[in-house]
């Protein structure tokens, strides 16, 4: 019989690939705003933060911006007094996304079509902030517990059904429920966006635009309608993404730092890759994890999981700059 | 001609709407914004609601109306510093970092410009040490208080033998959260308990790594030294590895509504630590009401009143404010220097009498501070959530911790730093 420590180190494994998948959903936002239009897009983790909130706050029927209007108008007002289903609140956080889609189109991207890469970059700098006042005003700075049904804690069956394997040290394999459902969630996600990509006309319009904006422009395909459709569906990611993990440790506002644990995932997957997002957020996310399990929590003191990650990333950076699976720029004079 | 009108008004505006001089200015390093805003908010909203009481309701101080400043640092040191920096020349008596990072980086700059530091639950905890750090105060208590708090309640629960027994700490890899390693492990060699240390990063929100190693080694009970998200994912990771929510204490930093609400009911039966009582059933509630909610002078939206944060905000501004009271009447002057402050945090006392004339009844204990005794009398109490009531409520009264080991290592450190910086002794 294979040792306790053994299957300890697969349930590490194994919990590390699920990890992987929830750093994934962060990573695949910006790699689809990048792939489209080349922007970096800083505001990436603001838009799961600010999603989030949005969902909660129709969930509980809160009134936007009450602390504004008590402010102005001497009222007490905080609820509709309404409970609204999970459903519905996700429509219609989905629909706030997509409205917020168009603002950024009209306000921000329309006029700085043809600018520098540093120039839009800078411009989601702004965003981000704005974002993230904008939300406190609306919905308030409180934690809040999202809880749209999805389970949490250690799966009963799988636990109880592996934990013969290892003998009487080992305690059954600890899978998070909500991982588990993150990770059908991906599956089903990145199915789609591929399926979207492949299949359908505006996909073909989104690849197009991607592999040459002016050779796109030149066969009629709309720029603006382009970005308009990625802003709105890296809305729809982020909401997703959000849900996943503010569902984990609440919505606040350091929900917005889950993009730092995107960055070595897009270094490692690429910039323009949706599988590379995918397989990218796998191999950060059983990397660390590993690394602390045999290294890190042993010898090192633990704690090794942040700097892991991108140095992890940088190994790879070194031997191949555009990522496993992005696309190698060639520029000839 | 205009211009000159222009200016002049300016000038004549500026100088009515700015703060008179001759006000008591009591600087708030807050953090209203950023990762650990949702700790930062409810505090500064008490902090800034109690001054606004005294302002409302007494005229100030002694006569003398108080000039709240606030200075936003994002729990961020080089912002802290930036603030205290910006903020000192304003005749500032006393400044609350909190944040133990901010603390560190001020003790020295504090104590050369002569204003005194209180850091109430939280830096550098040797500070207590008043015959080394001068101006520099920690009372209530601090973190090998804290230590120690968590230490005797688990000796409470096990008939006073906890020989054997694993206990974990997991903390913020930060200065803050290794605060209290070396008291936990003299108490470990004291007891016989065995100590394992988890370090999370900030800030905090992926601690599947520590939570996996907890349920290999089965500790029998678990501390953290958390701040911001980092307590509500330890506390749903705890609830997911269906780790015992009582055997589970948080410092009195992890040990508010926004870290154990996110879990919902599997937060459970949740201790942490506690430096005062908890709710808003105090008569100060009402002047509260009267004076600042129904006048529009409250400084938040009106939803953290009566939390954990909050709570300790009021206590904090009314242990600055109770200091300067004490300072006009051992000086008997309205307007005090930060000397004078100083000087009267060091005589400070506070009884059961005048926290109920202040509106807070059986809220925090009584204690004085001595010149050497910067820390004060090293109590703590414990709490526990009721998630179904959805309210933290005392399951102790304010019990002593072990100061034969707090003292020697307080004596020990406070030397090293002494030496390290050439400081005489402060008391004859």
């Amino acid at each position: 019989m294979l040792s306790a420590d053994f299957f300890y180190g697969m349930e590490v494994f194994l919990n590390g690939l699920m990890t992987g998948v929830m750093y994934s959903l962060v990573a695949l936002g910006f790699v689809l705003i990048f792939k489209a239009s080349g922007i970096f897009n800083y505001a990436q983790g603001v838009m799961a933060l600010f999603a989030a909130l949005t969902l909660v706050g129709f969930q509980n029927g809160q009134v936007p911006f009450s602390h504004l209007i008590n402010a102005i108008f001497g009222t007490d007002i905080h609820h509709f007094g309404w409970h609204l289903p999970a459903f519905l609140a996700i429509l219609l956080a989905l629909l706030v996304m997509i409205i917020f889609a168009f603002l950024v189109e009209k306000f921000v991207l329309k006029h700085l079509v043809n600018q520098e890469p540093i120039i839009l970059f800078m411009a989601t700098i702004g965003l981000a902030y704005f974002m993230e006042g904008f939300g406190d005003l609306m919905w308030g700075s409180n934690v809040k517990k999202l809880d749209i049904g999805i389970p949490q804690g250690g799966n009963f069956w799988i636990e109880e059904n592996t934990a013969f394997l290892g003998g009487e040290d080992f305690y059954g394999f600890y899978l998070d429920t909500l991982d588990i459902y993150a990770t059908v969630i991906a599956i089903i996600l990145v199915s789609g966006l591929v399926t979207f990509s492949q299949y359908t006309k505006t996909g073909r319009a989104l690849r197009a635009v991607a592999d040459d904006h002016q050779a796109a422009l030149s066969v009629g395909i709309s720029l603006r309608t382009i970005w308009v459709i990625v802003w709105c569906i890296a809305g729809f990611v982020a909401l997703v993404a959000g849900i996943m993990w503010g569902s984990k440790s609440g919505v606040q506002f350091s929900l917005s730092l889950i993009a730092l644990k995107a960055l070595p995932v897009l270094m490692l997957g690429g910039f323009t890759s949706i599988p590379g997002a995918i397989i990218g957020g796998l191999i950060i996310g059983v990397g660390e994890k590993m690394f602390e399990f045999l290294i890190g929590a042993p010898f090192l003191g633990g704690a090794t999981e942040n700097w892991f990650a991108y140095m992890l990333a940088l190994v790879f950076l070194v031997f191949r700059p555009q990522g496993l699976f992005g696309e190698k720029i060639i520029e000839r004079v | 001609m205009k211009l000159r009108n222009v200016l002049l008004g300016a000038v004549a505006a500026a100088t009515i709407a700015g703060p008179a001089l001759a006000d008591l200015t009591f600087p708030n390093l807050t953090y209203r914004t950023g990762a650990y805003a949702v700790n930062g908010i409810p505090y500064a909203d008490g902090y800034a609601d109690y001054m606004a009481l005294l302002n409302e309701r007494d005229g100030g101080i002694g006569g003398e109306r108080i000039n709240y400043v606030e200075c936003e640092t994002q729990y961020n040191t080089e912002k802290g510093v930036e603030c205290y920096e910006n903020t000192k020349g304003m005749g500032s008596l006393v400044y609350q970092p909190m944040s133990t990072g901010i603390t560190y980086q001020l003790i020295p700059k504090a104590t050369a410009d002569g204003i005194p530091i209180l850091s109430m639950g939280y830096g550098r905890t040797s500070a207590a040490n008043g015959n080394v750090f001068s101006h520099i105060f920690n009372y209530p208590a601090n973190y090998w208080v804290g230590a120690s708090a968590v230490v005797n309640h688990l000796l409470d629960i096990n008939n006073g033998n906890i020989k054997g027994k694993k206990l974990a700490l997991v903390y913020h890899n930060s200065a803050y959260g290794k605060e209290p390693i070396r008291t936990l492990e003299e108490l470990a060699k004291k007891h016989g308990f065995k100590l394992s240390l988890l370090p999370v990063d900030h800030p905090g929100q992926e601690q599947k790594s520590q939570w996996l190693q907890i349920r290999r080694e089965k500790p029998d009970y678990v501390t953290m030294w958390g701040w911001g998200v980092m307590n509500p994912t330890a506390i749903q990771e705890a609830a997911n590895i269906r780790f015992p929510m009582e055997n589970f204490i948080g410092v009195w930093w992890s040990g508010s509504e926004g870290d154990v609400l996110p879990a919902g009911e599997s937060a459970h039966g949740y201790k942490s630590l506690a430096m005062h009582n908890t709710g808003s059933d105090f008569p100060i509630y009402a002047d509260l009401k009267k004076y600042v909610y129904a006048t529009g002078k409250a400084a938040g939206d009106g939803t953290s009143s009566g939390t954990v944060l909050y709570n300790r905000g009021l206590y904090a501004a009314m242990l600055a404010t109770e200091a300067a009271r004490q300072a006009q009447s051992l000086t008997g002057k309205k307007i005090i220097t930060p000397s004078d402050m100083r000087d009267a945090m060091e005589q400070f006392s506070i009884d059961e009498a005048r926290m109920t004339a202040i509106g807070l009844p059986n809220f925090a204990p009584s204690f004085s501070v001595t010149c050497e005794n910067h820390g004060g009398p090293g109590l703590a109490a414990i709490q526990q959530w009721d998630a179904k009531a959805q309210k933290w409520s005392l399951i102790s009264d304010f019990i002593k911790t072990d100061s034969e080991v707090i003292g020697s290592l307080i004596a020990e450190d406070s030397a090293a730093y002494a030496k390290e910086n050439k400081i005489p002794a402060q008391c004859s």
